[in-house]
């Protein structure tokens, strides 16, 4: 194999739930600095590719690497210190804790008991946190619990949650799904500026969207690979439209 | 920018550790005869269990019911060491082998048995009561936690521990005095522990001790990890992608809350003057959870509280309708749990809360001069539902 400047390689890669396989001899490169959006239909295995590479789902088969590290065998927690961040199809945040404190849990420094325990709420996680807060408009709400935010800033927090981290490759499911049109215009802004400098993979179904931010387009169906490459491309793949443009 | 700092203690809290102290250091010692405040000690090493539960339980979601093990661990070790005292050669000149408990002898063993050899040490026994407890913890909750078993199947074997234990410690009798525990306790190097005097000091000690132990758990609940643990409760799975060892939160919590059953069951030991299996099983681990769920699972001076109040309604039903009590707390529990899910902590706050907005109600009255203050004094608070929730967080 040729060493290329990959952040991220899957190769045949496969799970499957009790016997049923979700996802099947998958392979696919991102490069540095990539934007690559994943489409498909309800059902072919896009949220679980993320769950593989995240750790949250344990592969049957395959290798995943990041910057060449295999991250199959890793814990959740030893692939987010390696640099990958996810966002959660559902809003999942910290109901019973402030937004400031949702954020302050996800800066990169103090993970070990000990650490934790020592922890201080020193200037630079204050700024840091202040600065993200900007970012994803709740800025005023610092001290809201957050389970009584809106479903749409709910995303947008979860979204903080994984700047803060500063992640190199950032793993984001369905990012504007259950948002207003504002909301959405306001999300894809702040989805331009965060995935600057840094590989992004998304999942997303709204065309306009993946349009506007993808690099390249990979097109899942059944678990397996059906076509990649330019959005241009991917549209006109007649295999394409036939399972998902076309109806 | 005062708002984000985490201030330790915040004015609230010092009033309220102030309250209890009045409470335990001047009332009760000042109104209660010995008879009664020996009582109340005992039933304060009760509340250091509560204490460990709101940690592990109320923030971190670990509901045990096994605690009793971990009291019954520092209990014994205390007991053992005060036992040995009390089997002094000349003591036990009677026996057929003088020296040894009088348990033992009954049991026709002819000499001490290894483990209880270092009991001689009262700087051992110490560090047994601190340490045992939390190692022992350490090896149930790695062995539960890294294999991510938690929920009910966890309080299951934490249940079924508390049972083993109290049959390993029953059929033992000749290494562990069996179902009638170690008793006839004395002194504690040469101090007679059963006079009234000794009562009241070990009863200022031990209020000492829960105070230093409620100081420990602040702290921890202040620190990012007491936030973390409320995190895990709610979101176990999520707090793995901010990148945290999840399991690792869990042994601590789990540790810490045995140490501190420990300590109390030492408590225990030391006022009470015997420790027996009934203390150890499972019925106490169910009442300790009560105690907590009662006084506020979220609150750990409100479990201080509810030690205290549970246990005395127990003493004064149990004198009059011994049959009732159990069926008494057993509704208790349900009543508490469906009616206050935060307990007796929960209502206070919910009282303070009340008082605070009549009070900014009533100042706003008397300031017609500002009335662009007063309504958003009066409508935009979003601080109730923050104060229920969880009360000393934010
Ligand atoms: N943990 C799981 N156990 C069993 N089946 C699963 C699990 N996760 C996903 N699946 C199944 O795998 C398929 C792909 O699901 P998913 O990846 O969520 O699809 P997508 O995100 O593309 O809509 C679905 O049929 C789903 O039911
Ligand atoms: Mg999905």
């Amino acid at each position: 194999m040729e060493q290329k400047d990959f952040v991220l390689a899957v190769e045949g890669l496969s799970v499957s739930f009790d016997g049923f396989k979700a996802v099947n001899d998958l392979s696919f490169y991102v490069d540095e600095g990539e934007i690559r959006v994943i489409i498909g239909p309800n059902g072919a295995g896009k949220t679980t590719v993320l769950d593989l590479i995240c750790g949250r789902t344990k592969a049957t088969d395959g290798s995943i690497k990041f910057r060449n590290k295999e991250l199959t065998r890793m814990k959740e927690h030893q692939i987010v210190h390696a640099g990958v961040g996810r966002k959660f199809q559902n809003p999942s945040i910290y109901e019973d804790l402030t937004v400031f404190e949702n954020l302050e849990l996800s800066f990169p420094r103090g993970h070990s008991v000990f650490g934790a325990l020592t922890f201080r709420r020193d200037k630079q996680v204050i700024d840091k946190v202040t600065e993200v807060a900007e970012m994803i408009f709740l800025a005023d709400l610092l001290h809201q619990r957050a389970d009584l935010l809106s479903h749409g800033q709910k995303q947008w927090l979860e979204i903080g949650m994984l700047l803060i981290q500063d992640p190199a490759l950032l793993m984001l499911d369905e990012p504007v799904a259950g948002m207003s049109v504002a909301e959405r215009k306001k999300t894809a802004e702040l989805l331009n500026r965060i995935t600057r400098d840094r590989s992004v993979l998304v999942i997303e179904h709204d065309m306009q969207f993946v349009e506007d931010i993808a690099h390249r387009v990979t097109v899942l169906h059944q678990g397996r690979l059906l076509s990649e490459g330019s959005l241009e491309r991917v549209k006109n793949d007649p295999k394409v439209v036939e399972v998902y443009l076309g109806h | 920018m005062n708002a984000l700092k985490n201030n330790l203690f915040k004015r609230q809290d010092l009033i309220n550790y102030g309250l209890l102290a009045i409470l335990l250091v001047l009332i009760l010692p000042l109104t209660l005869d010995i008879f009664r405040l020996n009582l109340v000690g005992k039933y304060l090493s009760y509340a250091f269990v509560a204490v460990g539960l709101v940690l592990c339980w109320g923030y971190g979601g670990i509901l045990s019911l096994g605690q009793g093990v971990f009291f019954g661990i520092g209990g014994y070790a205390m007991a053992m060491f005060l036992k040995l005292e009390a089997s002094s050669p000349e003591a036990t000149a009677i026996q057929s082998t003088p020296g040894i408990p009088d348990f033992m002898d009954w049991n026709q063993l002819t000499a001490l048995p290894w483990f209880w050899e270092p009991f001689h040490s009262l700087g051992f026994t110490t560090l047994a009561i601190l340490f045992v407890a939390p190692l022992f913890a350490f090896i149930v909750a790695v062995a539960m936690f890294k294999r991510r078993v938690g929920g009910v199947y966890f309080a299951i074997i934490t249940q079924a521990i508390a049972a083993i234990l109290t049959i390993l410690i029953i059929g033992q009798q000749g290494y562990t005095g069996g179902v009638n525990g170690i008793t006839d306790l004395r002194t504690l190097m040469g101090w007679d522990i059963r006079t009234d005097s000794a009562k009241y000091i070990l009863y200022f000690f031990c209020v000492a001790m829960l105070f230093a132990c409620l100081l420990l758990a602040h702290l921890v609940l202040k620190s990012k990890l007491g936030r973390l643990l409320v995190a895990i409760r709610d979101r176990e799975d999520r707090v793995r992608f901010s990148g945290y060892d999840v399991s690792s939160f869990k042994i601590f919590v789990f540790c810490f809350a045995a140490m501190l059953s420990a300590i109390g069951g030492a408590m225990f030991t030391l006022q009470v003057g015997f420790m027996s299996p009934t203390l150890v099983g499972i019925v106490p681990s169910i009442e300790m959870v009560i105690f907590c769920a009662l006084g506020g699972r979220l609150s750990i001076i409100g479990a201080v509280y509810g030690a205290l109040l549970v246990n005395a309604a127990k003493t004064t039903m149990s004198e009059a309708f011994p049959e009732l009590w159990l069926f008494a707390m057993g509704a208790l529990f349900i009543g508490v749990v469906l009616a206050f899910p935060n307990g007796l902590a929960g209502l206070y706050q919910t009282l303070l809360q009340k008082v605070k907005e009549r009070r900014a109600a009533a100042a706003a009255q008397k300031t017609p001069a500002t009335p662009a203050i007063a309504p958003r004094n009066a409508t935009s608070d979003p601080e109730p539902a923050q104060g229920i929730g969880v009360p000393s967080q934010s």
